[in-house]
């Protein structure tokens, strides 16, 4: 099928819209644009970040979600403390594949869930106590941990609770971070403040830890690698790259990171931003406080990585500009055999992304290094910075959806007939039963790393063997075949 | 035997609606009647005329102390004083930490599900906080508990704001549910005219004041012993100001979904009174200091 000119994109939004109630209908079609690349700013043809109508299945998250979940989970060597009932802590364990080296009880605790289990007694008196207790037995119990931070659930706006002073007092008690982070669950409309709230926690109580402090010896190549959340490894591949062009990376935020990674970001000359979304505010904090730049950078594909390889370089000198044409010479080979191997079979496949805080653009070069063309994109809790930096990404007239309903995700599919699908769990087997290639493009699919050229070859090759899977042609019903086929079959019977 | 009768007391705090609430019950139970007192403040002082006792202890902290209500059983809650009325205290937090009205709900359903509202009882008496300010505290006027409300008000002009404030609060439930405003109870504060006022506030909102008890002495010196009048002088002339009182609720057939008034209406009533003077409209928002210069 090919691709729809700008009219039937506006006609198909029209249409999908169409069966909204009159209040719904104007609120939605805010949120669903087509594309125009000769737009600077999206604001305008789309909105984003507003509150999500009501009965519509958003997929969005809360602020806990975007606070534990996403920013300080994967802080290795700190115990995370989801403080609230239990259900938030445990439906949300180990969830993101925040992959991490050290041995998980002893040094880190990335896989683990603690939490204060409040019950009905500590709702109606508090929960302070009970929190300075767990968290002297934490000490107790797992003395190698570098720190603790509070994820507050819903209750503890509610009732009042005073995180601050109780973290206060035990960090001078255990002389070590504790971290009290305001990221209830019902805060603002999706996880998105709560990354910003997790952003503020640090800069209010960690980054000022090395102030003044030069015992750290830096070298003009010290870099950050922040917002990658090493899901299935990405920072790791990632990480490769940035070492073998000459730079050394301090810090990884947050994925298989520390809590003294983060301490001693102040002192890097350089912050390279991959999930804006979700710590563009760090960046621009500490662009502000320590005079460091930042620039964002892409690791999906190997034509935004040579990209953003130079984009880097060109922050540094001719060693490091080298270093990069050498990474990119060194692996080109590689690469080029990959694409060699999976584009004759992907070329000319149209995918549909709905995904969260930086893939609905950045995965887009990684298709078209395949061949593939990315026919519509959306996010769930993005921001119009989000969507400025999507608009000269995709082609014109391509479908723009933001917080999609699970009925216009489903209406749109039906029309655009993509090849694949790539969006989360919840999407995934609805998908599926349509019968339409489908990949998880939160988790990976339990595949990974996809950053970094190393990650290239794997996605290519788990886009292929979803794609191009022999099962796809088994789903239809055998009496719902073409008749020829009925009467082949009947006549091999 | 009749069926339960549950009413919840309101009013603004410091009113008296503990001291009248335990009077009144007294007296109930000196007329034959099996009656409950259910303390819905964290204070937990609804019940310490009955029990003679400084502050009973309550659903709550004993729940913390077991570990959760659930480890609690029924007898570990509920104390029999003065002519075996029962007393039971929700309890809840010290101020400024934890949620109060949590502990009132979470009290409440422990009572329901633990079979306090037996067949025996004539009468339950919810004792409120003073200020309804969350839905913890409305937890004794909502689905299937008190159904009859009586507010202790006084012929001061913040008692009589917080019953038309009340009042509204009644609105909201009565039109979902069966809870009426059943009464004014004019505790009083020898005001002006006092019981003309409140008769006439009542009728306003749709009620009626349903006993004027006078203030007299008796009452602190009983308290001072944590005793009610009824037990303490059972021939004073308080006692039987509550023994009137008692009875025209035991009578009361006079249930209404409440009209409360505007704020309007209700400034107008006390200016009728000479409650608050005719408003001035040149003072509003003038220093002393100005007044003097001006």
């Amino acid at each position: 099928m090919a691709a729809l000119t700008r009219e039937e994109t506006e006609a198909l939004i029209q249409e999908v819209l169409e069966i909204y109630p009159e209040q719904a209908k104007k609120d939605r079609a805010k949120h669903l644009a087509v594309n125009d690349q000769s737009l600077e700013k999206s604001n305008k043809c789309i909105t984003s970040n507003r509150k999500s109508q009501p009965g519509v299945m958003t997929i969005r998250g809360c602020a806990y979600a975007g606070s534990k979940g996403v920013v300080w989970g994967p802080i290795k060597d700190m115990i995370h403390i989801s403080h609230g009932p239990v259900g938030c802590g445990q439906y949300s364990r180990a969830g993101r594949r925040n992959y991490y080296v050290g041995t998980t009880g002893v040094n880190t605790f990335g896989t683990m869930n603690f939490t204060s289990d409040f019950t009905e007694k500590d709702i109606v008196f508090g929960g302070d106590k009970k929190l300075a207790k767990i968290m002297n037995e934490i000490e107790e119990l797992f003395p190698l941990n570098k720190g603790i931070s509070i994820q507050s659930e819903c209750p503890i706006g509610l009732i009042g609770d005073d995180i601050e002073a109780v973290a206060k007092k035990a960090n001078k008690e255990i002389g070590k971070p504790v971290v009290p982070v305001r990221c209830e669950g019902f805060r603002g409309v999706s996880q998105s403040l709560g990354h910003h709230i997790a952003n503020d926690a640090i800069r209010d109580w960690v980054l000022e830890n090395r102030d003044g402090d030069d015992s750290f010896p830096t070298t003009p190549y010290d870099v950050a690698v922040i917002g990658d959340y090493n899901i299935g490894g990405d920072a790791w591949a990632s990480r490769t790259l940035l070492e073998e062009m000459g730079l050394r990376v301090v810090a990884q935020w947050s994925g298989d990171g520390t809590i003294a990674e983060i301490e001693k970001t102040p002192k890097v000359k350089l912050n390279l931003i991959h999930c804006y979304r979700s710590m563009n505010y760090i960046a621009r904090h500490m662009e502000e406080k320590y005079k460091i730049p930042w620039i964002e950078y892409n690791f999906f594909g190997p034509t935004k990585i040579a990209e953003s390889l130079r984009r880097i370089a060109s922050h540094f000198d001719e060693t490091i500009q080298a270093g990069a044409e050498r990474v990119i010479a060194k692996y080109q080979a590689e690469y080029d055999a990959v694409i060699a191997k999976y584009k004759p079979r992907l070329q000319g496949k149209r995918v549909m992304l709905y995904i969260g805080g930086l893939r609905p653009r950045h995965v887009i070069g990684a298709y078209e290094d395949l061949g593939m063309e990315v026919v519509g994109t959306g996010y769930e809790f993005g921001h119009n910075d989000d969507y400025d930096r999507t608009i000269k990404e995709i082609g014109n007239a391509t479908l723009i959806y933001d917080d999609v309903t699970g009925y216009e995700f489903e209406e749109f599919v039906k029309r655009v007939q993509p090849d694949l699908i790539g969006s989360g769990i919840k999407e995934k087997y609805i998908f599926q039963k349509m019968g339409i290639p489908f990949r998880q493009m939160h988790s990976w699919d339990y595949s990974g790393p996809y950053h970094g050229y190393d990650g290239f070859a794997i996605f290519a090759r788990d886009m292929d063997m979803t794609l191009n899977n022999p099962c796809w042609k088994q789903v239809k019903a055998p009496w719902k075949t073409e008749p020829a086929n009925s009467e082949a079959v009947k006549a091999v019977a | 035997m009749a069926k339960l009768r549950q009413c919840a007391i309101y009013g603004k705090g410091g009113i008296g609606k503990s001291t009248t609430t335990q009077n009144l019950v007294s007296a109930l139970a000196e007329l034959g009647n099996n009656v409950m007192i259910v303390g819905c403040d964290p204070k937990a002082d609804s019940t310490r005329l009955i029990l003679h006792a400084k502050a009973q202890t309550t659903i709550m902290s004993l729940a913390a102390e077991a570990g959760s209500v659930e480890d609690l059983e029924l007898e570990d809650v509920l104390k029999a004083g003065y002519r075996g009325i029962k007393c039971v205290e929700s309890g809840g937090p010290e101020p400024g930490v934890g949620c109060a009205g949590r502990g009132v709900i979470t009290a409440i359903n422990f009572l329901e599900e633990e079979g306090a509202y037996d067949d025996e009882l004539d009468f339950v008496f919810y004792d409120v906080l003073g200020d309804v300010v969350c839905g913890g505290f409305a937890m004794p006027i909502r689905e299937n508990k008190a159904q009859e409300i009586y507010i202790v008000c006084s012929g001061e002009m913040m008692a009589m704001y917080a019953a038309n404030n009340i009042a509204k609060g009644i609105v909201k439930y009565a039109n979902s549910g069966s809870v009426r405003l059943a009464g004014l109870i004019c505790n009083s504060r020898e005001t002006a005219r006092e019981d003309e006022l409140i008769s006439a506030l009542a009728a306003k909102i749709g009620t009626t004041m349903i006993h004027f008890v006078p203030r007299d002495n008796v009452v602190q010196r009983a308290e001072i012993r944590r005793m009610t009048v009824i037990e303490y002088e059972p021939t004073a002339k308080q006692a039987d100001e509550y023994r009137q009182l008692a009875t025209k609720i035991r009578d009361n057939k006079n249930f209404v979904i409440p009209t409360p008034i505007t704020m309007d209406e209700l400034e107008e009533l006390m200016m009728e009174f000479g409650i608050i003077d005719q408003e001035d409209e040149s003072i509003i928002g003038v220093s002393a200091a100005a007044e003097a210069t001006a």
